[in-house]
């Protein structure tokens, strides 16, 4: 393999080096479940959800949502789909996976600000400064990880995605490049002496920790634990797309977000219950047409159909919810730059896979987009969807570090449609 | 408890109502600000500083300069001042631990609030030699000169001065502002500008005012320079509603950013307030020169503005409401008052009008001294410490006030402000929690009462400059410029932007497996452990004179400000025994530990 773990180290030998060590105790950060596991196979049971975000607010009513008709309409024509929709001709490839997704186009949130809206959109709670939730990824990563699984159950790929909040930095984002190259891997020093390395850091940390300093410093030792986890596991392979075949690459884009996605698919395979890959650019308050034409649209089709397809192909697709969306939507209207500004009111998302129901469009707007007119659907009603395919308890729920009970995704109602 | 607290006691007991029947003293001591306020003026105007930097800052700061400036510690009025300050700050922090029923938890021994202090105030840890000198000090004031030392000393003034450039920097653009291609931004030249502030300890009111209303180009050397207007550069974008939001933020602590398209939530704000605001900046204009299709500078500018209605005697902007219903807005400041609307720059310039009532608005030094409390005791009065107001009840609401007032009245002196904090009783105490203390932990969503130390992740600026501390190799060799790009460019590796108009950004340096791999197999890590010439690791094992438990001690004080503990010695000697006489190799992977521990890693 080509991953540089400390001179081809595998995590059984690793093991009996501290083992051997003899002169010390084995120290406790070793001793996580994960690693004393030996590498098992991993159950192909699990489900798991991708999320791809368009950070910036996509412009949904150029893609999913058209109002040819419109005055603020915009230039671009319908087309017919593999499914029950019709969608923008600058999504060709898409078009023939739509059987598999369904459009959600009756979204309506109020939070127009990217930092506010991303937050929301991640969580299904507004943010308030007196709690923080956990996002997407950190509760199913809480939720259903799979034994066994030694590398992080959260990978946000291209892009920060969001914190873990009360549920704490072990179930944070492991954000990583969209070039498939994690960094820091290299270790130049061989087994023996990183477990005496290992050990002599367990004993300070516990000395530090047995001081009663708080939550930063225990939580700080549990990171140890998973870095080494990560460190030392063959399951790392699934980050190197590059080790993927050439045309398997070309299929879903050479460049940064078709590598996501591609990233995503082998991470699913390994077992990762939740990938965020990222793609930004979506803030056209400029000429947003050609924008999105030349640019936008172009990756996202071949990357997110490549993505559908070679789940569907693995088998994969029906234990895999994808949900693709950004922080809200863009205006109707189109300002006098040919750009479009933030619009929360009226916009969709795209979901599909693990069950949910493909080909049909959730709700509707009016006649130019600016109003949804069938029951609403929010941020937290997504989330639950998600959760509800994923097969999460939507009765779950968390004691927030003050005590306070939180339902997950913020007793949101699942989209009923896609579970017809 | 330190000399300090118990000083003129007879004075103190009193409560902070009581204060204000003594008017004559802060009126005295204020007066006395003000008037050294302007021996500084003529004494050094900015754009004198700025060159003084170019020439290399050491030279220029002869001893001469030392005495002359006014920065020098204290003549006894103003030490009873500070005292006075102080001592309330202690009074009020001990009233919440009454209320709520908690005991403080011991004092920090002295190398640990050492290494506090200097990562607080010019973000590195101390040397070896820094720590020894301290602690073997028996000076009852020492906590005292040493605070004096790091704020007004030649020694420290580069120092510091580069720490809060760099806090500064990612307050007004972020990690990333300026690192992006074709960007309007000139992030050495914002650096420039606030590093000629803090040198020389502008007022916070003054930089403010430079901030808001500055006109020039961005980029050092160009004619009409001024580095302060690379902050609003960065947020002219959309009708300048970035700025909008930013301005208020940051200065005011009022968050607008969500009322740009309906009423607040939480709070009193209307869309229509934030609008107000925006109109402000109308006048505002970026003047791009480019050469081919990359910006060679800008130019911020103000220009007349006739409003979306065309009528320059009356330049208004529309909004619209929710409901689709358009709305008209001239300028008006959160307080409700208004200036004359009407679009000429020459009869009204609409943001030197809206640097005036920030400068003069009580929002601003309030949001300064939750911010700075916030930066040295781990929480701000409210979290976060810029979204203030009836909808997030501050900690210490008195406390707040009483501070606010007190940092105006002294001249928005930002030193005194900090010295004020560092010499307080909360910012002296153990981040060991006792039993009758554990209760006081915000992450559980309570109301900080600060009765033990909050520790905290070092920033990755911190952790930087620590790094090079404990490596002491020639990491920090090359000029000033070049030693920042080369910290900048570390940074990124933690820095995700988000790519929208409003520059938000994200980073990952926040305790999580990215940021632990990089102390495991990073390049400053592998530097610091390397052994190259010149470096604490190759200096220690070339030395004869020491033995190898002193060899050890000396990596303790270098990386932990501390002697090892007996344990921490005989782990230590085992490993460098299982070495067999390779000196390099046994501190090697001792040092490794050091530098990965917690108490490392950690403000604590």
């Amino acid at each position: 393999m080509t991953l540089v773990t400390p001179r081809g180290m595998t995590r059984r030998h690793f093991m009996s080096h501290l083992s051997a060590a003899g002169a010390f105790a084995v120290p406790a950060l070793c001793l996580s479940e994960s690693l004393r596991a030996n590498s098992p196979q991993l159950t192909k049971q699990h489900k798991s959800a991708i999320m791809l975000w368009m950070g910036g607010g996509p412009s949904t009513i150029d893609m999913w949502d058209l109002k040819p008709n419109a005055p603020t309409g915009g230039p671009f024509k319908p087309i017919s789909t593999t499914g029950d929709v019709q969608i923008c001709e600058h999504l060709p490839l898409m078009a023939k996976q739509m059987h598999h997704m369904s459009i959600v186009r009756s979204m309506s949130t109020r939070e127009a600000d990217h930092q506010r809206g991303r937050y929301f959109l991640h969580t299904g709670y507004v943010p308030n400064p007196n709690m923080t939730h956990p996002s997407y990824g950190s509760v199913i990563a809480h939720e259903m990880t799979p034994d066994g699984l030694e590398i992080p159950p959260f990978v946000s790929v291209g892009g920060a995605s969001e914190g873990p909040g009360f549920l704490g930095m072990a179930y944070a984002p492991f954000v990583v490049d969209s070039n498939g190259q994690v960094r820091n891997l290299r270790m130049d020093v061989d087994e023996r002496r990183l477990a005496q390395r290992m050990q002599l850091l367990d004993a300070m940390e516990k000395n530090f920790i047995g001081q009663n300093r708080g939550e930063v410093a225990v939580e700080h030792q549990k990171i140890l634990g998973k870095t080494l986890s990560l460190l030392t596991s063959q399951q790392m392979d699934a980050f190197q797309v590059q080790s993927e075949p050439q045309d398997m690459r070309e299929k879903y884009g050479e460049n940064n977000f078709g590598r996501g996605c591609l990233m995503a698919r082998r991470l699913v395979e390994q077992g990762v219950p939740f990938v965020e890959v990222d793609l930004g650019g979506w803030d056209n308050h400029q000429n947003v047409h050609a924008t999105l034409r030349d640019q936008r649209l172009p990756v996202v089709d071949q990357a997110m159909s490549a993505l559908i397809e070679d789940l569907e192909q693995r088998g994969l697709l029906e234990s895999t919810a994808i949900v693709w969306l950004g922080e809200f939507g863009r205006t109707p209207r189109i300002n006098g730059n040919a750009g479009r500004d933030h619009w929360a009111r009226s916009w969709s998302v795209v979901v599909g896979g693990a069950g949910m129901k493909g080909g049909i469009a959730v709700g509707e707007t009016n006649e130019d987009g600016t109003e949804v007119i069938t029951d609403p659907y929010n941020s937290q009603d997504l989330m639950a969807t998600i959760c509800q395919a994923l097969g999460i308890s939507l009765t779950t729920t968390f004691t927030s570090k003050n005590g306070r009970p939180m339902k997950i995704a913020n007793s949101g109602k699942v989209i009923k449609e896609l579970f017809a | 408890m330190p000399e300090y607290v118990d000083a003129g006691s007879s004075l103190f007991t009193m409560t902070l109502g009581k204060l204000s029947l003594f008017p004559h003293l802060r009126t005295q001591v204020g007066c006395m600000s003000h008037g050294q306020s302007l021996v500084r003026s003529s004494f050094a105007t900015p754009a004198l500083w700025g060159a003084m930097i170019v020439f290399g800052l050491t030279h220029v700061l002869g001893s001469s300069m030392a005495q002359a400036a006014p920065q020098t510690p204290a003549t006894s009025n103003a030490a009873t001042a500070d005292q006075r300050v102080i001592a309330y700050i202690n009074q009020h922090i001990r009233q919440g631990w009454q209320d709520f029923e908690l005991k403080p938890s011991d004092e920090a021994s002295d190398g640990e609030w050492l290494r506090r202090v200097f990562l607080d105030v010019i973000g590195r840890i101390p040397t070896a030699e820094e720590t020894r000198k301290f602690t073997v000090d028996k000076a009852s004031n020492k906590r005292e000169e040493l605070v004096d030392s790091l704020l007004y000393s030649d020694e420290y003034i580069e120092e510091y001065a580069r720490n809060w450039t760099n806090i500064w920097t990612n307050i007004l653009i972020g990690r990333t502002g300026g690192t992006q291609p074709r960007t309007m931004v000139d992030r050495e030249g914002l650096q420039q500008y606030l590093r000629s502030s803090f040198l020389y300890n502008k007022p916070y009111d003054d930089l403010v005012v430079e901030l808001v209303s500055a006109q020039g180009v961005n980029k050092p050397g160009e004619e009409n320079y001024n580095g302060a207007v690379n902050f609003l550069l960065d947020n002219t974008d959309e009708d300048a509603t970035p700025a909008t939001a930013k301005v208020s933020k940051i200065f005011l602590g009022t968050q607008v950013q969500c009322t740009q398209c309906h009423n607040h939530p939480f709070n009193d704000w209307k869309q229509s307030a934030f609008w107000e605001m925006n109109a402000f900046f109308r006048q505002m204009r970026p003047l791009r020169t480019f050469d081919g299709r990359d910006i060679v500078s800008v130019e911020l500018t103000d220009e007349d503005y006739p409003g979306e209605n065309n009528d320059p005697s009356e330049a208004a902007i529309y909004y619209e409401l929710r409901n689709g219903l358009l709305k008209i807005a001239f300028p008006k400041f959160i307080d409700g008052t208004t200036i004359d609307p009407q679009g000429y720059v020459e009869r009204v310039n609409r943001r030197q009008e809206l640097a005036k009532k920030i400068a003069a608005s009580p929002q601003l030094s309030q949001t300064i001294v939750n911010r700075m409390w916030g930066h040295f005791f781990g929480y701000g009065f409210t979290k976060p410490v810029d979204d203030m107001g009836p909808h997030n009840r501050a900690s210490h609401p008195e406390l707040l006030d009483a501070l606010a007032k007190d940092f105006a009245d002294y001249g928005f002196d930002l030193k005194k402000l900090m010295k004020w904090y560092l010499l307080s009783e909360p910012y002296s105490l153990s981040s060991s929690r006792v039993a009758a203390n554990t209760a006081d932990d915000p992450t559980l969503g309570v109301k900080p009462m600060f009765s033990h130390f909050y520790m905290r992740q070092m920033t990755a600026e911190q952790l930087y400059e620590s790094l090079l501390v404990a490596t002491q190799a020639d990491a920090a060799a090359g000029s000033y410029e070049e030693q920042e790009q080369r910290k900048t460019r570390w940074l990124q590796q933690f820095s995700v932007a988000f790519g929208t108009d409003e520059n938000d950004e994200a980073t990952t340096f926040n305790g999580t497996i990215p940021q632990t791999l990089m102390m495991w197999n990073g390049e400053m890590i592998n530097q610091a452990i390397a052994g190259g010439n010149g470096s604490l690791l190759y200096q220690l094992a070339w030395d004869n004179k020491l033995s190898d438990q002193q060899k050890i001690e000396q990596l303790y004080w270098t990386a932990l400000s501390r002697r090892p503990t007996r344990s921490e010695l005989n782990v230590a000697q085992q490993v460098w025994r299982s070495h067999g006489g390779d000196t390099m190799a046994a501190m090697q992977d001792i040092y490794w530990a050091m530098l990965n521990t917690n108490e490392f890693i950690l403000q604590h």
